[in-house]
Parts: structure tokens; C-alpha cells; sequence
């Protein structure tokens, strides 16, 4: 179990998202929360930003078990 | 009605340099401009099943999907904004077709040159800080059996002090940095915290800045980004952006301005 815990602490460094995906957070602050937002006539705009911070969400957890999984069968 | 809509991406001034020829949009199609009112804007055609309501819906779920039409929007953007003022469009906005782009440049010209003209010759740099949870205070270390319960309680007690103490003081840092940040910049915005699972960090970010700052002051700016690094916090310096979090003011419909800085 000792040893369990330095191994726990540096995977849990090393878990950050990939270097291109920490941009694309950059990125969808912008795209999501920014730029020009029309409404009216149009087909779809995503005025309706909760939709998709919660899309966004669910999709972090499922990325986040799938992690999980893939840390305790390296346990195993 | 066919099932092809017209993506929107950005908008500037017909006067403008256009962006080179070649430009791909988010389902790879090209790229066109549609002229009018002395206005530009660029957009491709998509297909409805991809970017009708219901599809879109579960597509939003798809992380591959936002990031590859989050990419490929960004690139089409930043294309037209490295030869002009670029207003960009928020991501995922589709016309029924060309006709309602031209009617959106004449009925909001105004607002558009407004924004253009507010955003010509500056840039967009995002500040990134992060406080460190000071020096950890042993996430419940297990404890030994024979360690009395009280004994446990207070240490945490007292961890989670410090730890109330340590996030007031990086608060606090945060909002004088963006006043400084904020005192180099003609416009500042906040944008909300990044969710720790997005960003991949474990720090508390206490400062998603946005700042619109003159072309000519980059350097000027980064410099003052690099005097703040110090004990306890890191920094980090972002882009320049297109002006994204500069150009929502041109909103048809209701406006609702929010998340907004001081």
C-alpha cells in the first residue's frame, strides 16, 4: 500500500490531458463563451451554451473512467 | 428547401485583405466569401444531417467531433484574421442559406463596424494563473489504527484552514494581477475557471483572463505577464487570440452579457 501512494500522486501528475487538448480548453473558452452570437432566421446556433458545458462535462467523466479503467488494469 | 446550410465563421470589412485562396471549413468543403453592405463574411456550406439540431445535439457529446470542428472553425478564422479586423462568429452558427447571411450584414452593419473598429490593430491575450494548494496537506494520509480520532480532526481542521486561507490569498492575487494586466489592455474579460478535468490541472485556477491589447504593446504586455511569476503561483500566457472574447456585443436577438470582469 506504501508504495502504492508515490506511484498514486505521480500518475496523478502525469494525467494531464495532452498538450493538444489543453489548447482546444483554450479554445472552446473562446468559441463557446466568445465571438459574435446571432440569433433569429438561423438554422442552429449554440446560444444555448449550457447544453453544451453539460455535454462537455458528462464527456470529461466518461473520458475520466475510462482513464480509471485503464489505471487499475495496470494494477492488476 | 435543400438540406444544406451555410456555416458561419467570421466577419470583417469588404475593403479588407481577403485570406488566402484554399481555405477549408469544418466538414473540409471550401471556404467562400459572401459580400455585402461593405461587409465580408466567410462561410461553407454543411450538410443538415450533420448540423441539424438532432444530430448536432449528440455530435456535442462526441469530444472528437467538438475538437475537430472547434480546430477546423479556429483555423478559418485566424486565416481571415492574419490580413484583417476579424470579428469571429461563435462556433456551430448555421444559415439556412446565403440570402440570410447578406440580410444579417445589412441589418447588423452597424454593429459589426462598431466591433471592427474596436478590435482593429489589437490582439487578444489570454492569462492563465494557477495557485498551488499549498504544499498539499496530506490528503488523509491513513492514519495509524492506534491515533486517537480527535487528534485526526483537528489536523484536518487545521488543513482545511490552511488550505481556506491559502485560496483567499490567491484570490486575491488573481484580481490584482488582472487589474495590472487590465491596466496594459484597452478591454478585459474573465472567463469562467477551466473544469480541472479540462485543463488537466490540478491547481486552482483563480485568473482565465482575456485581455485586448494594442498590437504595438505585445511585447510590453508579455513583459508584465513575466513580472508576475512568483512564489506560490504560475502564469501562463496565451496566444494572440483573434479577438473572440471581444466581439460578442454584436448580438441580434436578446442580449445577455454575462461572466463579465470588472
Amino acid at each position: 500500500m506504501t508504495d502504492l501512494e508515490p506511484r498514486g500522486a505521480e500518475l496523478a501528475r502525469e494525467g494531464r490531458l495532452p498538450s493538444e487538448r489543453v489548447a482546444l480548453v483554450d479554445l472552446l473558452d473562446r468559441l463557446l463563451a466568445g465571438g459574435v452570437v446571432v440569433s433569429g432566421d438561423l438554422v442552429l446556433s449554440i446560444a444555448d451554451i449550457d447544453l453544451v458545458r453539460i455535454s462537455v462535462r458528462a464527456l470529461v467523466m466518461s473520458v475520466r473512467e475510462s482513464d480509471t479503467i485503464v489505471g487499475a488494469r495496470r494494477d492488476e | 428547401m435543400s438540406d444544406v446550410g451555410t456555416y458561419l465563421y467570421a466577419v470583417a470589412l469588404a475593403e479588407d485583405p481577403a485570406p488566402s485562396e484554399g481555405l477549408t471549413g469544418v466538414t473540409g468543403g471550401p471556404v467562400r466569401a459572401i459580400s455585402h453592405a461593405g461587409l465580408v463574411a466567410y462561410v461553407s456550406a454543411v450538410p443538415l444531417t450533420e448540423f441539424g439540431e438532432e444530430p448536432l445535439r449528440r455530435s456535442l457529446e462526441d469530444m472528437d467531433w467538438l475538437g475537430e470542428t472547434a480546430r477546423a472553425h479556429h483555423r478559418v478564422v485566424e486565416a481571415v484574421a492574419a490580413k484583417a479586423p476579424t470579428a469571429p462568429v461563435r462556433l456551430v452558427t448555421v444559415y439556412r442559406d446565403d440570402a440570410q447571411i447578406r440580410s444579417l450584414l445589412e441589418q447588423r452593419h452597424d454593429d459589426f463596424v462598431d466591433v471592427l473598429s474596436r478590435i482593429a490593430g489589437r490582439q487578444e491575450w489570454g492569462v492563465k494563473v494557477y495557485a498551488a494548494p499549498s504544499e498539499a496537506p496530506q490528503p488523509e494520509e491513513p492514519a495509524a489504527p492506534s491515533s486517537p480520532g480527535t487528534a485526526y480532526l483537528k489536523k484536518r481542521q487545521a488543513s482545511l484552514h490552511t488550505r481556506e486561507e491559502a485560496w483567499r490569498q490567491a484570490v486575491a492575487r488573481a484580481e490584482q494581477i488582472h487589474d495590472v494586466l487590465g491596466s496594459v489592455a484597452v478591454a478585459s474579460h474573465r472567463h469562467r475557471a477551466q473544469d480541472p478535468q479540462l485543463s488537466g490541472r490540478e491547481e486552482w485556477m483563480v485568473l482565465n483572463g482575456a485581455y485586448l491589447v494594442d498590437e504595438e504593446r505585445g511585447g510590453e504586455f508579455g513583459q508584465v505577464v513575466e513580472g508576475l511569476r512568483g512564489e506560490g503561483i504560475e502564469v501562463e500566457l496565451t496566444g494572440p487570440w483573434a479577438p473572440y472574447s471581444f466581439t460578442t456585443a454584436v448580438e441580434t436577438g436578446e442580449s445577455e452579457a454575462r461572466d463579465d470582469g470588472p
